[in-house]
């Protein structure tokens, strides 16, 4: 292995976030590999969110760094102190993590297509040819390519959030983020949704970071589960050990009250 | 004594009020142009992060927006020489509603979902695209309506440029008026010029408003 593989796609050193006097994260400290496929669960406000928001700039962190493939991505020490990394350099790294939001956050004001190629063509300096290609292969790898000149606001929330998916997969991304991506659907719809992004883990080497309370999805797709508590990881293990055999007392319960109301656990 | 009424009049002093509303019409485009994009710029950089900017911007708007447009009219006419009266009342009806229209703005930057903000940064756009291709255009279509109401009450304020010379509508048919003392037919036929552009633009920007609502 070359010494790039074993630099970790994402790191947390001592991660602090605080929303007033409220400390979300008191220090979190965790790695994931890349290629890793990481699933966060956790009762509500345990942080999960937070970690992904903070990923993605959407907030500031109050202490510690956060490395993306072993760079200072928010926040680098310099001389002894913490300093915020300047926008351009968060650009730079910012480029290689995506994320599909609950409420897909598609542009209402441009059409599926456009939605598509519009970071490709601004960011990555494709051509529009080149950015309407990429667009239409990954339109029918989601099983939408007779949508692309549909507006957006003509869409079901499922197809948007396929749209969505293919939104941020069009940027090439080495991380992708994905926060609660069916909890806004129909459950009908959720099974595409999830059939989708099986397949983006099956095609691809993405690193992912899932929340989501699909425990079946998240035992398929993911090689690790991080509980979270209070914005602790309380226990950390391979799906089928944490799903079969929680260690953890919390664990257990907080597994028992999701699956309880999902009985019919999609297998 | 004339009678109340006559068509002869009427007929007479159409020619001259047409020419007045052709102004009246002129001034409330070109002041709309103005504030349109005055009134944009003026939301952006109030806006900006450093007070030295927001502030200043912030006094005048709230200064050009207290004081009645006559006594702007009427001011700048006596302080700025070698323009005409003409282009004084663009400019002073331009900016005057650009305060207007920024807060419009304002308003509709405001109502576009902090989730669009948060798609263009996961997707790395750079600021300024952002603003273009994103914000803008979810913000400008919802100040549509606004834009509509203030062309029209910018259109019924035009009477005032009569304080600076400039023969509008309004003051076509006074000068009609006072020189054959006789203003019945002048200012009924100014009211209904008023009310006959007036009336179908607020129709048409209620639909509008229902429309994008
Ligand atoms: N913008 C905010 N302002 C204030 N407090 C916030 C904000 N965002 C999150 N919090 C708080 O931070 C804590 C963690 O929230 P977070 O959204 O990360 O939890 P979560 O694990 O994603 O929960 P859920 O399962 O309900 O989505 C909560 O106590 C929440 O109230
Ligand atoms: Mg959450």
């Amino acid at each position: 292995m070359t010494d790039r593989d074993t630099t970790p796609a994402i790191e947390f050193r001592g991660v602090v976030k605080r929303f007033g006097d409220n400390t979300v994260l008191d220090g979190l400290d965790f790695t994931v590999a890349k290629g890793d496929r990481v699933t966060l669960i956790g009762p509500s406000g345990s942080g999960k969110t937070t970690i992904l928001r903070l990923l993605m700039t959407l907030e500031e962190s109050n202490g510690g760094l956060i490395l993306i493939d072993g760079e200072p991505y928010t926040h680098e020490m310099r001389g002894g102190k913490r300093v915020a990394v300047p926008e351009k350099r968060r650009r730079q790294v910012r480029r290689r993590v995506g994320m599909v939001f609950q409420q897909f956050n598609l542009f209402p004001n441009m059409s599926v297509l456009e939605n598509i190629i519009e970071a490709p063509v601004h960011v990555l300096g494709l051509s529009t040819a080149q950015a309407v290609v990429r667009a239409e292969e990954l339109l029918e790898q989601v099983g939408l390519a007779d949508k692309r000149d549909a507006r957006c606001t003509q869409l079901s929330g499922g197809q948007q959030q396929r749209v969505a998916i293919a939104r941020a997969l069009a940027m090439d991304p080495e991380i992708l983020l994905l926060d609660e991506v069916t909890s806004a659907l129909d459950p009908e719809i959720v099974a595409d949704v999830l059939g989708v992004l099986r397949e983006v883990a099956e095609t691809t080497d993405i690193t992912m970071l899932i929340v989501t309370h699909e425990m079946q999805f998240a035992r398929d797709v993911s090689n690790r589960v991080l509980m979270f508590d209070h914005g602790r990881i309380i226990e950390e293990a391979e799906p089928e050990v944490i799903f079969t055999a929680p260690r953890e007392e919390r664990t257990q319960q907080f597994l028992s009250a999701v699956l309880g109301e999902d009985t019919a656990d999609r297998s | 004594m004339n009678d109340i009424w006559s068509w002869q009049r009427a007929a007479d002093v159409l020619p001259l009020l047409l020419e007045g509303f052709r102004i009246t019409v002129l001034a409330t485009v070109v002041g709309m142009a103005i504030a349109s994009v005055l009134g944009l710029l003026v939301a952006l950089v109030r806006r900006a992060p450093s007070r030295w900017v927001t502030l200043p911007v912030g006094f005048l708007v709230e200064f050009i927006r207290s004081t009645p447009l006559v006594v702007q009219l009427v001011f700048v006419y006596l302080l700025v020489p070698g323009l005409s009266s003409l282009t004084i009342g663009f400019l002073v009806l331009g900016v005057h509603y650009a305060t207007y229209m920024s807060e419009v703005y304002r308003a509709g930057i405001d109502a576009v979902p902090r989730g669009q903000w948060e798609a263009a940064t996961a997707l790395n756009l750079p600021r300024a695209r952002t603003w273009r291709a994103v914000v803008l255009p979810q913000a400008i279509r919802k100040t549509l309506p606004g834009l509509g109401n203030y062309a029209i009450s910018m259109f019924k304020e035009t009477p005032f440029l009569f304080a600076i010379g400039v023969v509008e509508m309004f003051t076509a048919a006074q000068q009609y008026g006072s020189s054959n003392y006789a203003y019945t037919e002048a200012i009924t036929m100014v009211g209904i010029l008023f009310l006959a552009a007036s009336y179908p633009t607020s129709v048409l920007v209620r639909r509008l408003e229902t429309r994008l609502a």
